[in-house]
């Protein structure tokens, strides 16, 4: 549905994007995620006809933006990061207007006004002036704007940035939904948001292609080894607490697969450390016989999997050892995690 | 289909801003005034002339319609920079002139919309002024035909100022510089003939002839030469081609 190919966009002093391919089949809801100025919105911009590329070549549905920008527009639905509401209007005038302008036949029109306004749940403001909602309301609105001519590609950019979590649930269900008939672009610098609602991540940093594959599949290359965070208590309070901490993080360090230990900030009383495996290693039936065959209680035992946000802020971090190979990918993955919660 | 319903769009956020009320109040007022000074001068001069005897009654034509035509274009001078501020300015302060440029929509058509609904809004004050001049109906007899012409002549340099003001309202992001911009220009363009008086050089015969005032005078004695007709329309086409330029130029600008 859509096709990018070497998508490049030079301003006088940088770089804005550079040379960035990806592919997008029809239906999927795929995540455009990056630090803030990595892009994103240019990248938009370029596939909504505003700008046009200094290089490559960008498809929305067979059609290049540059050759056929009327038609590619007919089929692009765009929500910019602010959504582009004239405030003194009202909810229906302004879908009314931007129906008209979007080429939406005149007979269907209030039908399909109606059609949005019950998706998107701004029916109960439809005579309100659009400067008087909330902010929640707005976004809503402005994504209402962006389907009301049933577009087959959906661009959003940031939809949840300025929502209260409430809000930010609501609009993530509502771009759920709106999957499966549409194709749909959301960018986005909240990691959850994207395990939450994407299929696919494309993840750029400072113009370049970082990544772009599943969430599964991108979660599980970068995780080589097993991180496990382990809570361990004295059974009874009579030894001396240090004493007790060092012998525990010397009998973690004896089971077989361990490659490190660290000791974190625990409540008084309690010792817990973040262990780590090595490459393909399970630890956990380990060291909770360890523990337990050592008599002390095993306060808590889990495995931190590699989030997304981790995975992100590696490979936004140091793009450069990352490119070559997954392998070494993984091999910087495994290195900071340990501190993490 | 696209250019009426910008317009229709365009026209109705003017009238539910303070902006169309405040131009068309300011104007009334002004214009008001204006049309009672003519007309008092009017009476005195002629209660004068006929008490000296002149038996040749003074054209109302002459001297009211004339007057009331040319201080109403000094007015429009005035207002159109308001009315022309926030036509493409607001929009790009707001971000709304992304979802207009990225709809199925040709930039021309969103360019003459705007303009035709500026052109309006204008109409709808210079009729304000109409009402003034129906009054010297009640009590004499002004001919019709070079109060038309007049009118015709107004709303031509209306169209003419507000597509160079829309030009520069075009370029920025902000309402004042818009404003102050379009009047430095049309305040520029008004007064560029009185160097031509000086001398007779080319330079200034063509600095002459590129003033929106000079070619209105004509309209104002209630002849149509077509010439003075060409030049607006020609001063329109090029205010409405540089905003398309500048449009376009906020994509590979920004």
């Amino acid at each position: 549905m859509i096709n990018v190919e070497g998508l490049t966009k030079r301003y006088a002093r940088n770089v804005a994007v550079d040379h960035i391919s990806f592919q997008v089949e029809k239906g999927q809801i795929v995540g455009f995620l990056g630090p803030n100025g990595a892009g994103k919105t240019t990248t938009m911009r370029m596939l909504t006809c505003f700008l046009p590329p200094t290089e490559g070549t960008a498809q929305v549905a067979g059609y290049d933006v540059l050759e056929n920008p009327m038609e590619v527009k007919r089929r692009i639905g765009y929500l910019p990061e602010t959504p582009p509401v004239y405030p003194e209007m009202e909810v229906v005038e302004y879908l009314n207007f931007v129906g008209k302008i979007k080429g939406v036949p005149k007979a269907s029109l209030p039908k399909r006004i109606d059609d949005v306004m019950e998706q998107c749940a701004v029916a109960d403001v439809r005579n309100k002036e659009i400067g008087k909602l909330s902010k929640g309301y707005r976004q809503r609105v402005g994504l209402a704007q962006a389907i009301i001519h049933n577009p087959d590609v959906l661009i959003l950019d940031e939809p949840t940035s300025g929502l209260d979590p409430h809000q930010i649930i609501e609009t993530r269900d509502l771009i759920k939904s709106l999957a499966g008939n549409h194709t749909i672009i959301l960018s986005t610098h909240i990691l959850p948001e994207v395990e939450q609602t994407c299929e696919r991540v494309i993840i750029i940093a400072r113009g370049k292609l970082v990544a772009t594959d599943t969430v599964e599949n991108l979660t599980s290359r970068l995780r080589g080894s097993e991180t496990v965070a382990v809570e361990v208590m004295p059974r009874d309070g009579g030894m001396d607490f240090d004493i007790f901490t060092q012998n525990v993080r010397r009998k973690l360090e004896q089971v077989s697969g361990v490659s490190r230990v660290v000791q974190k900030e625990a409540k008084p009383g309690r010792a817990s450390f973040t262990v780590e495996s090595l490459q393909g290693r399970q630890i956990r039936p380990e060291l909770a016989r360890a523990v337990i065959e050592s008599g002390w209680n095993l306060n808590e035992l889990h495995a931190i999997g590699l989030s997304l946000e981790e995975i992100f802020l590696q490979l936004t971090a140091s793009p450069k050892e990352l490119e070559p190979a997954p392998a070494e990918a993984a091999m910087a993955a495994a290195e900071p995690v340990g501190e993490q919660k | 289909m696209n250019t009426l319903t910008i317009c229709r769009k365009e026209l109705s956020s003017y009238f539910r801003s303070p902006i169309a009320y405040g131009v068309m109040f300011f104007f009334a007022l002004i214009a008001g005034y204006f049309f009672y000074a003519a007309v008092a001068i009017f009476i005195r001069q002629s209660l004068q002339s006929t008490m000296m005897g002149q038996s040749v009654p003074m054209s109302v034509d002459e001297w009211v319609v004339r007057s009331v035509l040319s201080n109403v274009a000094v007015v429009g001078l005035f207002m159109v920079p308001m009315i022309a501020m926030r036509l493409f300015a607001e929009e790009k302060r707001t971000g709304t002139i992304e979802l207009l440029v990225t709809s199925p929509i040709r930039d021309s058509e969103i360019i003459f919309g705007k303009w035709l609904a500026a052109v309006a809004l204008y109409a709808a004050m210079l009729a304000i002024s109409l009402l003034n001049v129906a009054m010297l109906y009640l009590y004499g007899k002004p001919s019709w035909k070079p109060l038309l012409i007049g009118y015709l002549g107004l709303l031509l340099q209306g169209g003419a100022m507000l597509a160079l003001a829309a030009f520069v309202s075009s370029c920025t992001k902000n309402q004042i510089i818009a404003v102050a911009g379009g009047f430095g220009l049309l305040l520029l363009l008004w007064v560029i003939s009185w160097a031509s008086s000086l001398d007779t050089g080319t330079l200034s015969r063509v600095l002459g002839y590129l003033s929106v005032n000079d070619h209105f005078e004509n309209f104002s004695k209630g002849v149509l030469d077509v010439k003075d007709a060409v030049f607006y329309v020609t001063m329109i086409a090029f205010g409405l081609f540089l905003t398309g330029r500048s449009l376009e130029s906020m994509r590979w600008r920004a």
